[in-house]
C-alpha cells in the first residue's frame, strides 16, 4: 500500500516548502502547460527549443529540490510506450539510408522524427511528473475547478483521488484472498473466477457509493460542494509564470 | 425541554417488503448518553438513518432534537443531529482532512471565519489537530475514526449517534476513543454490539431485535441478564466480568443528572 502512495500515486516530493511548492496551484498548472506546450507544438527538429524547455523544467525542480531520482522514477511508468511507438519510425521512413540492418533501412529523417518525438514525449511527462512533485492532488484540483474546469469533472477527479486507494486496497484484499486458496489460472476456463472478482468489486464500489452518498446528505449536502477560502494569486506566482513564458515563448516564435 | 428523541410507533418497512422497524416507542432525555445494541440485522442502523430524516417512517411519528421529521425540517435536522457511520472512508470523501471536517459547517451557510474556527475547535477535540492537511488514507484507521467524529462536531450538533464506533479498532485506538467520547458533553446514542463498549460509556440500554424494541433499561440490569442477551445473540466477552468495567462520568453529570430529575 505505502508503495502505491510514493510512487503511481505521487504527491508532492523535495522541499515542501521551497518557494515552487508555495505557489498558487493555478499559477503551477499555467506554467508547466505552457512548458508542454510549447515543446509538443514546435515542429521537427527544434533542439534549440526543447533544450531551453528541459532548461526550465530542471530550473523548477532545482527551485523545489525535486530529486531527480523521483522524477525519473515516476516517469518511468509512462515513458517507455510512448517511445516504443516512435521507435519504429526509422525504419519505415523513406529518404537517405545513414545504416541498414540487414532487410531494413534507417532513414535519416526517421530518426529525425524519432529524436522529436522522443523530446516531445519527455517534455510533456516532466513537467506533468513535475507539477504532480511540486502540487500535491487536493491543490491541482482546486486549481482547476477555480480555473473554471467544469466542476462536474473537478469532483470525478476529486472523488478518484480519494477512494482509489480504497478500492486498490479492496482489489489486493481479494487477490490475496484468491492467492490463498491456490488459485492459479492456467486455462481461460479458470479465468471466470477473475470476472466474478470484478464484478463483486463494482458492486462493492456501487454500494460504497450509496453510503457515501448518504454520509454527504447527513451533513447537509444539497447537490453543491462548498468550498474553503479562495485562492489568491500572489506576485511571486506572476513572477514565476512570467520568467516561464518569457524563456520560452521568444524561443517558440523565432524557431 | 423537549426529549432529544422522541418515537411514537415509529415503523419501516423497506421497498421490498422487509419490515426492519416496527411499532418502536423510545423517548431520550437531553444529555443522556444511550447504547443501542441488538444483533447484525436487527435494524439498528435503519433506526440510525431515521433519526437524520435519511429514511423516514412508514408509519409511527418520530420528534428528534426538539424537530418533527419531515421534507420541511431536514435542513435544520441535519445541523442538529450528527452521524457518525461505521466506515469512516464512507464519512471522510474530500481530498484533506481540513476540507472534510469544513464541509458540515459549509453546508449549514456558516461564514469562513466561524469555519475555520469550527474546523480547529472539533479536530483539536479530537486530538487530531496536527492531520489538518492530510489526505485521510494517508491516517490510520483510528485517526480515520476521529477525524470522522470531529467532521460531525463541527457542525455542534445536539445529538450524536455513533454506529459501531468501536468497529475495527485496535485495543488503543479503543481505549483512546472511549476516552474521548466520555468528554464529549452532548445526548449520545451509540449503536454497537460491543457490549464493555457500551458498559463504560452507557447509563442506559436498549435492545433492538429484529425490529422491535425488546429492552430498555440501565446498562448494568441489561448486560447481566444473560439469558436475555442469549436470547437475542448478545454476549458478553469471554473472561470480562460487568462489575469490573467502571462507567466514564459524563462532564457536567451532576448539572444533567439534576435538570433530569426536575424534568422527569
Amino acid at each position: 500500500m505505502s508503495g502505491a502512495h510514493d510512487h503511481a500515486g505521487g504527491g508532492p516530493a523535495g522541499d515542501l516548502s521551497s518557494r515552487v511548492h508555495r505557489l498558487d496551484p493555478r499559477a503551477k498548472i499555467v506554467g508547466l502547460v505552457a512548458v508542454t506546450l510549447v515543446g509538443v507544438s514546435t515542429p521537427i527538429a527544434a533542439w534549440e527549443v526543447w533544450l531551453a524547455c528541459g532548461l526550465v523544467l530542471a530550473a523548477v525542480a532545482a527551485a523545489g529540490r525535486v530529486p531527480a531520482r523521483v522524477i525519473w522514477v515516476r516517469a518511468r511508468v509512462v515513458l517507455p510506450l510512448v517511445i516504443l511507438v516512435a521507435a519504429f519510425i526509422p525504419f519505415f521512413r523513406g529518404g537517405e539510408v545513414v545504416a541498414s540492418l540487414g532487410p531494413l533501412d534507417v532513414s535519416r529523417e526517421g530518426l529525425e522524427v524519432l529524436g522529436s518525438v522522443a523530446a516531445k514525449a519527455t517534455i510533456g511527462t516532466v513537467s506533468a511528473v513535475l507539477l504532480g512533485a511540486i502540487t500535491s492532488v487536493p491543490a491541482i484540483i482546486r486549481g482547476l475547478e477555480t480555473m473554471r474546469v467544469p466542476r462536474l469533472l473537478t469532483l470525478i477527479a476529486a472523488f478518484m483521488y480519494r477512494y482509489l486507494f480504497v478500492i486498490a486496497e479492496e482489489l489486493r484484499r481479494m487477490r490475496s484472498a484468491l492467492a490463498s486458496r491456490a488459485y492459479r489460472p492456467r486455462t481461460a476456463l479458470q479465468a471466470a473466477a477473475l470476472g466474478r472478482m470484478a464484478s463483486a468489486l463494482f458492486l462493492r464500489t456501487f454500494s460504497r457509493g450509496e453510503r457515501i452518498y448518504l454520509a454527504m446528505l447527513a451533513r447537509g449536502y444539497s447537490g453543491r460542494m462548498p468550498r474553503l477560502d479562495p485562492l489568491r494569486l500572489a506576485r511571486a506566482d506572476a513572477v514565476f509564470v512570467g520568467l516561464i513564458l518569457l524563456t520560452l515563448l521568444p524561443l517558440r516564435v523565432i524557431s | 425541554m423537549s426529549c432529544a428523541v422522541h418515537a411514537r410507533g415509529l415503523t419501516h418497512r423497506y421497498p421490498g417488503g422487509h419490515l426492519a422497524l416496527e411499532g418502536i416507542d423510545l423517548h431520550i432525555g437531553h444529555g443522556e448518553r444511550v447504547a443501542v445494541l441488538g444483533p447484525n440485522g436487527a435494524g439498528k442502523t435503519t433506526l440510525m438513518l431515521h433519526l437524520n430524516g435519511l429514511l423516514t417512517a412508514t408509519a409511527g411519528a418520530l420528534e428528534v432534537a426538539g424537530l418533527e421529521v419531515c421534507r420541511r425540517s431536514l435542513g435544520e435536522l441535519r445541523a442538529r443531529v450528527g452521524l457518525v457511520f461505521q466506515d469512516p472512508d464512507d464519512q471522510l470523501f474530500m481530498p484533506t482532512v481540513h476540507e472534510d471536517v469544513a464541509f458540515g459547517p459549509l453546508n449549514m451557510g456558516l461564514g469562513r471565519d466561524e469555519v475555520a474556527a469550527r474546523v480547529d475547535e472539533a479536530l483539536a477535540a479530537v486530538r487530531m489537530s496536527d492531520a489538518a492537511d492530510r489526505a485521510p488514507h494517508l491516517l490510520s484507521q483510528g485517526q480515520r475514526r476521529r477525524v470522522a467524529i470531529a467532521t460531525v462536531l463541527a457542525m455542534d450538533p445536539m445529538l450524536l449517534v455513533l454506529d459501531e464506533p468501536s468497529a475495527n479498532l485496535d485495543p488503543r485506538a479503543r481505549r483512546e476513543l472511549v476516552g474521548l467520547l466520555a468528554e464529549i458533553d452532548r445526548t449520545m446514542l451509540i449503536v454497537t454490539h460491543d457490549l464493555p463498549f457500551a458498559a463504560e460509556l452507557c447509563e442506559r440500554s436498549l435492545i433492538l431485535s429484529a425490529g422491535r424494541l425488546v429492552a430498555d433499561a440501565p446498562t448494568d440490569e441489561v448486560l447481566a441478564d444473560d439469558d436475555l442477551l442469549a436470547a437475542h445473540d448478545l454476549e458478553m466477552p469471554a473472561g470480562i466480568a460487568l462489575d469490573l468495567i467502571t462507567r466514564r462520568p459524563r462532564p457536567g453529570a451532576e448539572a444533567a443528572g439534576l435538570s433530569l430529575r426536575a424534568g422527569g
